[in-house]
């Protein structure tokens, strides 16, 4: 459009594909980004980013189309090579070693040295340069990187990438760790570094995150570009959906159906409470009701709703499911009560990633396939089928490994556990979290089936829109202490994060 | 609406599915399953024979001398099919020698050889199995309940019961006297030797019980995600002091196989044994991380480094050298597996199907 007029571009990538045996992951992806700018790359789960940043930072190499650095043609055989032209990749899972101290973590692999020997004070020095650069100044160098938050291991791995002396950042998600302030913080620092003429690549599917912090776009779908540099200011939201989805998205959160009068009450907490984290909380939740925790991270919505499971072990208070007391601190005892929990970490505590989906969707269930304790793997793999043609899991393939499957698809995998369980209650902790926005519609509608066939659902999300949307009735949480409990259609999400400002106020 | 919505959302996670799906090559999947990982196993043990047969002729291709190869590999194979158990589940048991010698010393006990000669000599057999269960049990709890990490428990299991056997045997050897026991220990069926067919029910019952029940279904979940079966509903806890009873009553088994084999008890007995079950089992291609467990393979992991002892006996060269050739073998093994598991299973992991 008008690119005569921008400066040269710092990396021009046109055309590059990519391909794992014998999946085609990238088909043809243009990029181009410019000294100084931030730039947004966009794109559903399964789009192809991670496999462009792992072009990008040389952990694999493209099968054909370039690379242009400054101008010139590049090949990266390695992390190092573009570690050495100035490229710096900081990954969602962050590439800090906890048990070293803030400034070995920043010099790691170019440590300064002379025969061996560390040059501890001048690292230290060095490193308090850079952390100041970044407006974390009162980070300590010599602190263990261990005891740091989320968000402070970021400014380490930035200021790691300023260390040497990069031109460019490529960001992996990276505020999916963080909370609404930290986030703040975050772009913060992003500016920071980008008036410094660095250019940062930040990858997200948040759409608001983006629009933000972003000067321009680019999308890729289904390992091809669909947008190239689009100015944020100028792109619509809806234009955005459009390009990573190829349809439009306007309505995600289906109907609610009203609870019929006499819908008998499934769950009920009574004065649940576990010293240290939260106060006593009581709810009822009614065959058919989703219940919503809105809440900021760390407010202890997690906890409640594990505490409520039996993972952790209530200090007093008890609850049931239809009438009958579960076993305070035994999840089994939960579970044989009707109740399922979707934990928040997918991966480290929902699922047996390098077993097969059918697997993992009987994990809580293949004793009733068994006689005797003899399995019956050919029943697990029917019962695993009807949930995978319900749900739509794709791939359709019970013998996958879940550690293949999309995030959508393996959120799925813990629903169809629970299906397959029939609990009359569900919990499910941040069910759409990593799940691209095509997907997230699709499970929002299957929540809301599941309510319309009786089950009880709680549903906590970092979200605020999620919870509101979702559910039928809100309890407002913060620091450990239900603040309201409402009708969801009664309160917006203004009026949430007013209540929780004013309960840390006060 | 939702059936549109996966499609075009994600048709590039629906796509490989007709590409690499596990079923694509059945040759292909097996050499890439637990199939492939035995066949190598297959081959280097291949290899050692051919070695044998090489530099030691008819002294190594006799019936007799595979007969001896067996024996020799049947105690320790059934103390390696217990520990692999526990290593399936994520745990480790360095206690099973100790608890085997502790298991003969109690069982040769003049009190109870002298009930056993009134009784019933079956009673050596239920007491050094009692042994063997009461030592995994206090590991179990210990581990599961006492959150000590096994390495440690059972490291002082190693300790302890060593210097307990120490201690009831005044380090004296006992000597086994009764007659019925010694005839039924060293009886041929088939001839074959008891031992040997002790080991093979071991095996058959151990790789039944990991691969066909609900008890290895929960084995291989604890050791794949603990906190995930957890969090499902599983007994993990419970799961795991039965997990370490199991180990002790496979060293009670092989205590017992021991009294037979040597007709006396001493608490010198299975010195460093849990070292070469652990060798065995990771040999064999058991993941010493958890989640995966072959029991077909520490069979074969036992049988490979027998034979590799054997091939050295027949050669008249020092232990040190077989030593030194036991950890090669280990090494080797371990890299050659890690290449099979990167084009295996692994694979996934280099293959991104999220962005």
């Amino acid at each position: 459009m008008f690119e005569e007029d921008r400066p040269r571009p710092l990396l021009e990538v046109r055309g590059i594909t990519k391909q794992f045996a014998g999946v085609q992951a990238l088909k043809g992806v243009d990029l181009q980004v410019l000294p100084g700018e931030v730039h947004c790359v966009m794109g559903q789960n399964g789009a192809g980013k991670s496999t462009l940043i792992k072009m990008l930072s040389g952990v694999h190499q493209p099968d054909g189309g370039e690379i242009r650095w400054e101008g010139k043609e590049i090949s990266l055989p390695g992390p190092t090579a573009a570690l050495d032209l100035g490229i710096a990749t900081m990954y969602q899972e962050l590439d800090v070693v906890d048990g070293l101290s803030v400034a070995e973590n920043i010099f790691l692999g170019h440590e300064h040295a002379s025969g061996g020997v560390l040059h501890v004070k001048k690292a230290n020095a060095i490193a308090h340069k850079l952390l100041k650069r970044l407006g974390h100044g009162s980070l300590s160098p010599s602190t263990e990187v261990g005891t740091l938050s989320a968000a402070n291991k970021q400014i380490v791995s930035m200021a790691r990438a300023l260390s040497r002396d990069t031109k460019m950042i490529i960001m992996d998600e990276p505020s999916a760790i963080l909370d609404s302030g930290e986030v703040a913080n975050l772009f913060r620092v992003v500016r920071e570094l980008t008036a410094q003429g660095i250019a940062v690549v930040y990858i997200s599917h948040r759409l608001e995150e983006i629009r933000q912090i972003g000067d321009r776009i680019s999308v890729i779908k289904d390992g091809r570009s669909t947008a190239n540099g689009l100015s944020v200011t100028d792109t619509s939201r809806a234009e955005l959906i459009r390009l990573m989805t190829g349809r439009d998205v306007e309505n995600v959160f289906p109907d609610r159906q009203p609870i019929a009068a006499d819908a008998p009450v499934v769950l009920d907490v009574d004065n649940v409470e576990l010293f240290g984290h939260f106060e006593k909380v009581s709810f009822t939740v009614r065959a058919g009701e989703i219940l919503g925790f809105a809440g900021l991270v760390g407010s202890k919505r997690s906890e409640i709703l594990e505490t409520i499971y039996g993972a952790r072990r209530a200090s007093s208070g008890k609850v049931s499911v239809n009438g009958k007391t579960l076993r305070p601190g035994s999840v089994t005892s939960a579970v044989k009560a009707g109740m399922g929990l979707s934990p928040e970490e997918r991966k480290s505590q929902g699922l047996i990633l390098d077993e097969p989906l059918f697997k993992n969707v009987t994990l809580s269930t293949f004793e009733r396939f068994a006689h005797g304790g003899y399995l019956n793997e050919r029943a697990e793999r029917n019962a695993a089928r009807e949930q995978i043609a319900a749900l739509e899991l794709r791939p359709a393939d019970p013998d996958r490994p879940a550690r293949t499957l999309s995030g959508g698809n393996q959120q799925k995998i813990l629903l169809a556990r629970w299906l397959v369980h029939g609990t009359p209650v569900l919990l499910l902790d941040e069910p759409t979290r990593g799940v691209d926005v095509g997907a997230r519609a699709e499970i929002y509608a299957l929540i809301r089936k599941l309510a319309a066939a009786g089950t009880a659902i709680i549903v906590v999300s970092s979200e605020i829109e999620e919870v509101l949307g979702l559910a039928d009735n809100v309890l407002v949480i913060d620091d450990g202490k239900v603040l309201t409990q409402t009708n969801a259609s009664d309160i917006d999400e203004h009026g949430v994060l007013d209540l929780v400002m004013k309960g840390s106020a006060a | 609406m939702s059936e549109q919505n996966t499609k075009e959302a994600e048709p590039r996670v629906n796509a490989p599915a007709d590409h690499s799906t596990p079923k694509a090559n059945p040759l292909q999947n097996f050499l890439r399953g637990s199939g492939g990982r035995s066949l190598g196993l297959v081959i280097a043990l291949a290899l050692l024979f051919v070695v044998g047969a090489i530099t030691s002729g008819d002294r190594f291709l006799n019936l007799e001398n595979f007969l001896t190869i067996f024996r020799y590999a049947s105690i320790i194979g059934v103390i390696s099919i217990g520990v692999t158990f526990v290593i399936t589940a994520g745990g480790i048991d360095l206690s099973v020698g100790s608890v085997m010698g502790l298991a003969t010393v109690v069982a040769s006990l003049t009190a109870v050889q002298l009930a056993a000669t009134q009784s019933h000599w079956i009673l050596m057999v239920l007491v050094a199995l009692a042994v063997g269960a009461g030592a995994g049990l206090i590991n179990g709890l210990v581990i599961a309940y006492g959150n000590v990490v096994a390495f440690i428990a059972t490291l002082a299991m190693l300790v302890g019961a060593r210097g307990f056997a120490e201690l009831i045997s005044g380090r004296s050897t006992q000597i086994v006297t009764n007659r019925d026991f010694l005839q039924i220990m060293r009886a041929d069926f088939l001839g074959v030797p008891i031992l040997i067919w002790i080991f093979v029910l071991v095996a058959v019952a151990g790789w039944f019980l990991l691969n066909r029940t609900t008890f290895g279904r929960r084995t291989i979940a604890i050791g794949g995600n603990l906190e995930a079966s957890r969090l499902a509903g599983i007994k993990v806890k419970r799961h795991l002091v039965y997990l370490y009873i199991l180990a002790g009553v496979a060293a009670g088994i092989a205590g017992v196989m021991m009294l037979g084999r040597t007709t006396a008890g001493t608490s010198t007995h299975g010195l460093l044994y849990e070292l070469d079950a652990i060798a065995a089992v990771v040999v064999g291609g058991t993941l010493l991380i958890g989640g995966r467990g072959t029991i077909m393979g520490t069979v074969l992991g036992v049988l490979i480094f027998s034979t590799l002892t054997n091939v050295f006996i027949q050669n008249n060269l020092d232990t040190s050298v077989q030593a030194l050739a036991k950890g090669l073998i280990i090494v080797v093994a371990v890299l050659l597996q890690q290449r099979f598991a990167a084009r295996g299973p692994r694979r996934a992991k280099a293959k991104p199907i999220r962005a």
